[in-house]
């Protein structure tokens, strides 16, 4: 039920970013763009304790009438944003944190590719496709 | 040929699929070594020369110009077309439809060529001998089996520029041409060259891979000949990818890292965005490393991208990690997802028994299993764990079991848990107290409802009669002794133990474990004071009150001890014997039947001394006779069938006589061999039983068993009212502190 996810690096550049066909993109692309302050703000709030306790899943960054943003990050800062549409109450927060731990496992799929270099833009459609399930059912399988 | 094709399926299928492929060029060395043309030959064929193609460029073919090289004169041509493959490729293509036509029109010049190709190209011999066995039948039809070939060929890779009519067939076949794209991997130097780099390439790793994509490709092929399965490695390209892979990793069994894995596939320039899909679909484990399936499933899959197949989405079944299955590979290239191979669809074994029928056994089994063992290795360790996990449980039975069957769970887990640390307790003192474990056992039913009781007091019995310390600390085993007996009615000794709850029994085991110091039979009665004592601070698992545990810490004290006294009496079932004692307690009590003390006593003889020793413990529970009169007419009951002994007598009655025998056993344990002075205590206080106790050790054991058995009921049932008692006065405690909290209001 994600209209949008994307992967953010950590000097903020996208590393991967896709949305719902249907949606306008660039909207999202702007959605996530902007979240990305509140993930970092989230972040050196955060940042002030332990960084080992620090949470990784952020929570909802802010909302809009449309569509609520969560984030996530993991521990060597990249982001992970996810936009999912407001109408989908029936979404909570778990669903949402386990929407990002699949996420956050398909991220290191890609990066155990030793052809991967960090940084690079996740250009493997082999390993993101977990990314397609959370936008068709919310939940990859 | 047109036989050939039809052998091969072609002709079923209406194009040459991989398999039918490599099922053709097998018939057609068939053909051309003169055998006749049949499914079976491919099979049995193992030598089959590799069937000589006009249009040979694929390492396969020169593979099959190798083990040709023998017969080469009339495939000669053949064999020539065979050695260009791995050189041919795509790239080649154009040479390829040339050397279609050549062979076709020149056998010969390309003859020696192969001949001499073919030796040099060693491993991936598969493929050629697909190619050359296709190659041998079209030999037998001189020229159209050229075409065929050569169709063959073209579709292969290239337009082969159409052989003959029957190349029409060929050239329909599309998978072919993957095959001869390996070929062109290897491709570009000509095929000698490829030949010649072959065996060279096993020193150069990056010729090898030229090499070896040619092999591979060619064993790809081959391999592939296996029905329907383009991805199936050759037992050729199998042996090339391993030894590529010793040269990273020497050790079979271990990983290439990444960066080893990344390097070395580099070398096959292909562009990073592939090699990385490459890599994506290979390593099945997602581990950053290959196993050696995932290594040969990567080079097999860039040796198929080299040769212009394109990367399938999901990894091919064929490649698929090995991680059950030692069988070939012969899948049917379906869903990645299934991690066993599936075994080759009835067309690969014909297409597969090729001229290497064992070099495709034992290769993939080797790949296979070595990979298996790598892949597998998470999951075997699982199941393992999985299965030791289980079994985990079962030893306790066995334990148990050896001490005394466990019996049926006739009554609430508890029992059940008695049971099972009676069958623990069993084992544990399997040596010399294997009666007397027999006893606990049977006591320990009782007591594992007990048994937290009498862990803590039970702790002091270092007897390890811990089945016993269950026995007793179950008070609630009122069922146990129904179940002990059965156990020892029904069963046999050592056997059939149903296993008990594992981590129940635990608990009480530790209890019985103390009630076994208790047992130790230096105290009768003090043993059992002690156990009663201990008890009612132990009590942990089981909220039981101490009490239940308590007499029952005594019954299995004093069984202990009778059994430790009785060890020298024939064990059967240790724990068995405990719950024979009941029973035959009970039966006594009811029967009054000596005899059936025997019986019985012969199996529990400890089981009497334990009884024995679990009456005076009983005695403590006289309360609760009731409760475990029932109980023994329960277990009498079982008993008697088991035994087959009269029925027991009214409950009442052997609890008491439990109790007198107990008390009586105790001065007399340490008589005799205290077994049988346990048992003729517990005899002469049971009407029922008669004074065998001097004659027969088993019948006192027996009867010590019982009277633990009864022991542990008891301890059972009064650990239980204890905790009822408990959960009242807790409740009371409540009400009132709710009544003190409302006064206050009620002032306000």
């Amino acid at each position: 039920m994600a209209v949008c996810v994307a992967v953010i690096a950590k000097e903020n550049y996208p590393l991967y970013i896709r949305s719902a066909p249907t949606e306008n993109e660039l909207k999202f692309h702007y959605m996530v763009h902007t979240s990305l302050d509140v993930v970092d703000e989230k972040i050196s709030a955060m940042g002030k304790a332990l960084v080992d306790q620090r949470e990784l899943y952020l929570g909802l960054l802010y909302p809009t009438e449309d569509y609520k943003v969560y984030g996530y990050v993991t521990n060597s800062k990249v982001k992970f944003v996810m936009v999912v549409d407001s109408s989908n109450t029936a979404l909570r927060d778990n669903e949402i944190r386990s929407m990002f731990r699949k996420l956050h496992n398909s991220y290191t799929d890609v990066m155990c590719n030793p052809f991967y270099n960090p940084g690079d833009r996740i250009q493997s459609r082999w390993a993101l496709f977990a990314v397609h399930a959370l936008f068709l059912q919310g939940l990859p399988c | 040929f047109c036989f050939i094709m039809e052998l091969c399926g072609a002709t079923r299928l209406g194009y040459f699929g991989r398999s039918q492929f490599y099922i053709a060029l097998k018939l057609v060395a068939v053909a051309q070594s003169g055998f006749p043309l049949r499914v079976e030959s491919i099979n049995t064929v193992k030598d089959l020369p590799l069937p000589r193609f006009v249009a040979s460029k694929n390492e396969q073919e020169s593979r099959h110009a190798a083990s040709y090289s023998s017969d080469s004169e009339n495939q000669g041509s053949y064999s020539g077309v065979i050695p260009p493959p791995p050189g041919r490729g795509q790239v080649k293509k154009g040479s390829i439809s040339h050397d279609t036509v050549q062979p076709r029109t020149t056998a010969d010049p390309q003859e020696p060529a192969s001949p001499v190709v073919s030796p040099q190209q060693s491993p991936p011999t598969s493929p050629h001998t697909w190619r050359k066995h296709n190659r041998h039948p079209s030999g037998g039809n001189s020229e159209r089996p050229l075409a065929g070939p050569g169709p063959f060929w073209s579709p292969f890779g290239e337009a082969q520029s159409g052989g003959s009519a029957g190349d029409a067939v060929w050239s329909g076949h599309s998978p072919p041409p993957p095959q001869e794209n390996w070929v062109s991997f290897a491709d570009t130097p000509p095929t000698s060259t490829l030949l010649t780099m072959h065996p060279a390439s096993a020193q150069d790793q990056t010729t090898v891979r030229t090499v070896a994509s040619a092999t591979t490709a060619n064993e790809i092929r081959r391999q592939s000949s296996s029905y329907d399965d383009p991805w199936k490695i050759t037992d050729e390209q199998r042996q090339y990818y391993v030894n590529q892979f010793k040269t990273i990793q020497p050790d079979l069994n271990g990983f290439i890292p990444g960066s080893a894995a990344k390097e070395f596939f580099t070398k096959s320039k292909l562009p990073i965005l592939e090699l990385s899909h490459i890599w994506e679909l290979s390593d099945f484990d997602k581990d950053g490393a290959l196993t050696l399936d995932e290594f040969c499933a990567a080079f097999h899959l860039v040796v198929a991208r080299k040769n212009g197949y394109d990367l399938p989405e999901k990894l091919p079944e064929s490649l698929m990690p090995k991680l059950i299955d030692l069988e070939d590979s012969a899948d049917v290239g379906d869903q990645p997802g299934e991690v066993g191979y599936s075994g080759s669809p009835a067309e690969a074994p014909p297409s597969k028994s090729p001229s290497m029928p064992s070099l495709n056994q034992t290769w993939p089994e080797l790949n296979q299993s070595s990979e298996q063992w790598e892949t597998f290795s998470e999951r075997s360790s699982s199941s393992q764990t999985l299965t030791q996990f289980d079994s985990n449980i079962a030893p306790a039975d066995p334990d148990t079991a050896i001490v005394h069957p466990v019996p049926i769970r006739m009554t609430p887990s508890k029992i059940h848990m008695q049971e099972m640390e009676l069958k623990r307790t069993g084992s544990d003192h399997t040596n010399p107290t294997s009666p007397l474990l027999v006893k606990p056992s049977d006591l320990s039913e009782e007591n594992k409802i007990n048994s937290s009781v009498k862990f803590a007091s039970g702790n002091t019995v270092a007897d390890g009669y811990s089945s016993s310390d269950s026995f007793t600390s179950d008070p609630e085993q009122i069922g146990s002794n129904v179940t002990r007996q059965r156990s020892h009615s029904g069963t046999s000794p050592d056997n059939t133990a149903p296993p008990p709850p594992p981590p129940r029994p635990q608990p009480s085991h530790s209890r019985s474990s103390s009630l076994d110091m208790n047992r130790t039979f230096t105290v009768t009665t003090g043993q059992q004071q002690a156990g009663v004592v201990a008890h009612p601070p132990a009590v942990p698992p089981r909220p039981q009150p101490s009490q239940a545990p308590g007499p029952v810490v005594h019954r299995p004290v004093d069984a202990d001890g009778l059994i430790t006294h009785t060890s020298t009496s024939p064990q059967q079932i240790p724990e068995q014997p405990n719950f024979a004692d009941f029973s035959q307690f009970e039966v006594f009590a009811a029967s009054n039947v000596n005899e059936e003390q025997d019986d019985e006593a012969e199996k529990h003889p400890e089981v009497l001394l334990v009884e024995k020793a679990s009456d005076p413990a009983s005695s403590l529970r006289v309360a609760k006779t009731d409760s475990k009169i029932e109980e023994k007419t329960a277990t009498s009951a079982p008993a008697n069938v088991s035994k087959g002994t009269t029925p027991l007598a009214p409950p009442p009655k052997p609890v008491r006589r439990r109790l007198k025998s107990e008390d009586e056993l105790r001065p007399e344990v340490d008589e005799h061999t205290q077994k049988t002075g346990v048992l003729a205590a517990v005899l002469a206080s049971q009407p029922s039983i008669p004074r065998s106790i001097g004659k027969d050790k088993k019948a006192i054991q027996a009867s010590i068993r019982r009277n633990k058995e009864t022991n542990t009921v008891l301890a059972r049932l009064n650990s239980e009212l204890q905790q009822q008692l408990k959960d009242v006065l807790e409740e009371r405690i409540s009400l009132e502190v709710q009544l003190e909290q409302l006064r206050p209001f009620s002032h306000l």
